[in-house]
């Protein structure tokens, strides 16, 4: 089984010197990419398939080609690579920012001449400190052997490389609110259109895109769009990081083909249960996923497989509930993390999200009524898609629509016993 | 050296210029900015925020509504050691509530409190990216991982010996 981004990383040994990443075959991409025009990588990008590897999906060639070329176009474009890894429940840019700054690195010089970017930014996340030494370092020796910087290779292509460190908000992750933090200002998101490819960092056309995505384009350029596809076994190309944390025996995260069957993932490569726990539900992919329950084991773990089954894989990296944790409160959990994470730029998500966490506090602590119920689902409809400024609220709905949905003799039960039957287990 | 609590030193203004190079406007650095001044002297005072407002060219209030909209900026006092411990849903799971528990009678302050000796300040935080060895926590810039109300208190005790 082929694990192109991951076969090379030795978590005891730290990340890979730019000697050790070249003697791989690193930085390889970049002559051919620089030997091809701009507009037959983007293709190669988009003929290969891959999907926005932050959760949303997207195809990258496409978002990649939707940048102004041309000599009409501004002389001055960005590239983001966003490293705002914050996604509860998600670890996977961490084991590739951490294992191999230079794949990542050679990705986004790759993604920056296929665009004419000019800059380039990592938007990495403050508390990842092991991964901004390693990164730095990996700048520093890229611009030493002239990957970065004027003329590129011997060519008339220079890039402006930087990394910077957020200070840790969620609303980050969005790529328009990253924008305005890396801007300098409060990042709350902004209006869409216009979309950043046309107008984003400083109004300039500006492409931003996930740590994992970047890092499969040198891979992409060497290998070839259908070995790409050859790599998925359903409908999705590519390989992916997926993980499972929970009460599960071997947490962790695995690089493994797109499509892979979720039951696979959880039991083969997660170790199934710990013993005396019973598998009651997961989330597939971070906070902001439905949940989902034991038939949905079968499906193959990808974003169109997920799409037609009508959910979304997110960051595949999912979330196991026990038989012993209670689900009130792990949908508290999550409520309180997307109330305290609002930027609070719009009303229904600012003031909605925390009226549901207080809901949601009362049911847990013996307090809640009947009506209660009533009053989440609302919520759970009123801060779907279509009502809020950005994903954030949506987000935060999935988990608490389904979870209504799945657990409602949990919920009734807390109310009408007014207590958690879990409660001497968690507090 | 004593650090003048309304002013920039000199070390700290050139630490900022080199920030202001990697932007095409000032005021893009100012997160930056701010993270230098704190790592000098703690937190970031109302004085210092209006003189590194006027340093790059902004708004101090324009500048406090960046500086309270971040986890990582202390607008206030802070112990030596900041525990930060994740509350996410994986950590949650994992045991969340009895360690949180746990550190803040270890340390004796509450979430959000310093400790009377001012070695800790105990805070939440959003998801550490490490949920596969939850729950954890970071300590300053450490992290620490797989712990348990046995084994968070050699962990605290690490940062309370001499020359810490």
């Amino acid at each position: 089984m082929e694990k192109p981004l991951t076969h090379h990383i030795d978590s005891n040994k730290g990340p890979l010197t730019i000697a050790e990443w070249e003697a791989i075959g690193g930085y390889r991409s970049l002559r051919t990419a620089f030997q091809s025009a701009p507009k037959d990588i983007i293709k190669m990008i988009s003929d290969s398939g891959l999907m926005g590897r932050g959760g949303a999906g997207f195809n990258t060639g496409f978002k990649m080609g939707a940048v102004p070329q041309g000599e009409n176009a501004p002389k001055t474009k960005y590239l983001i690579c966003n490293a705002d890894e914050m996604e509860p429940g998600t670890f996977k840019d961490r084991w590739l920012l951490e294992g191999a700054p230079h794949q990542l690195i050679e990705g986004m010089i790759v993604a920056a001449h296929a665009i004419s970017a000019t800059c380039a930014y990592i938007f990495l996340r403050g508390e990842y400190k092991v991964a901004q030494r390693a990164l730095e370092n990996a700048v520093k020796e890229a611009y030493e052997k002239g990957y970065l910087g004027k003329n590129i290779l011997g060519t008339d292509y220079s890039l402006e490389f930087h990394v910077h460190m957020s200070a840790g908000r969620y609303i980050c992750g969005e790529e328009t609110a990253l924008i305005n933090a890396l801007e300098g200002r409060r990042a709350i998101p902004r209006a869409k259109p216009p979309f950043p490819q046309t107008s984003g960092l400083w109004g300039k056309p500006t492409l931003v895109q996930n740590v994992e995505t970047l890092s499969n384009l040198s891979h992409i350029v060497n290998n070839g769009p259908a070995w790409f596809k050859s790599l998925g076994l359903a409908n999705d190309a590519g390989t992916k990081l997926f993980g499972v944390s929970g009460k599960v025996k071997t947490p962790g995260a695995f690089e493994l083909p797109m499509g892979t069957p979720v039951r696979e993932i959880f039991e083969k490569y997660g170790g199934g249960m710990r013993d005396g726990l019973k598998f009651k539900a997961f989330l597939p992919g971070g906070a902001s996923t439905d949940f989902l329950l034991e038939s949905h084991l079968d499906l193959p773990m990808e974003y169109t497989s997920f799409a037609k089954a009508g959910t979304r894989m997110g960051t595949g990296q999912m979330i196991v509930l026990d038989d012993q944790t209670c689900p009130v409160g792990m949908i508290l959990n999550l409520e309180k993390f997307f109330k305290q994470e609002s930027c609070g730029f719009c009303t229904p998500c600012r003031d909605g999200l925390s009226w549901t966490a207080r809901t949601l506090d009362a049911i847990e602590c013996g307090k809640g009524e009947m009506r209660d119920i009533e009053i989440l689902q609302r919520h759970a409809r009123l801060l779907g898609p279509g009502n809020t400024f950005c994903a954030l609220a949506p987000g935060a709905a999935s988990p608490l629509a389904t979870g209504l949905r799945i657990f409602a003799d949990e919920f009734e039960e807390h109310i009408r016993e007014k207590r958690c039957r879990y409660e001497n287990l968690h507090r | 050296m004593q650090l003048e609590s309304n002013q920039l030193s000199q070390h700290e203004k050139e630490e900022i210029d080199k920030e202001i190079l990697k932007f095409p406007i000032k005021q893009s650095a100012c997160l930056e900015a701010l993270m230098i001044v704190q790592h000098g002297r703690g937190y970031v005072s109302d004085g210092m925020l209006k003189v590194v407002a006027e340093y790059l060219e902004m708004s101090a209030t324009e500048l406090d509504s960046i500086a309270t909209f971040y986890n990582l900026i202390y607008r206030k006092p802070v112990g030596k050691n900041v525990i930060r411990i994740c509350d996410s849903v994986s950590c949650w799971i994992m045991g969340y509530d009895k360690l949180c528990a746990k550190v803040c009678s270890d340390v004796g302050a509450n979430l959000g409190e310093t400790s009377k000796d001012g070695l800790f300040t105990v805070l939440p935080t959003q998801c550490l990216g490490t949920c596969d060895h939850a729950p954890a926590m970071l300590v300053g810039e450490n992290l620490h991982r797989d712990l348990t109300v046995d084994n968070v208190t050699g962990v605290l005790d690490s940062y309370r010996g001499e020359g810490q």
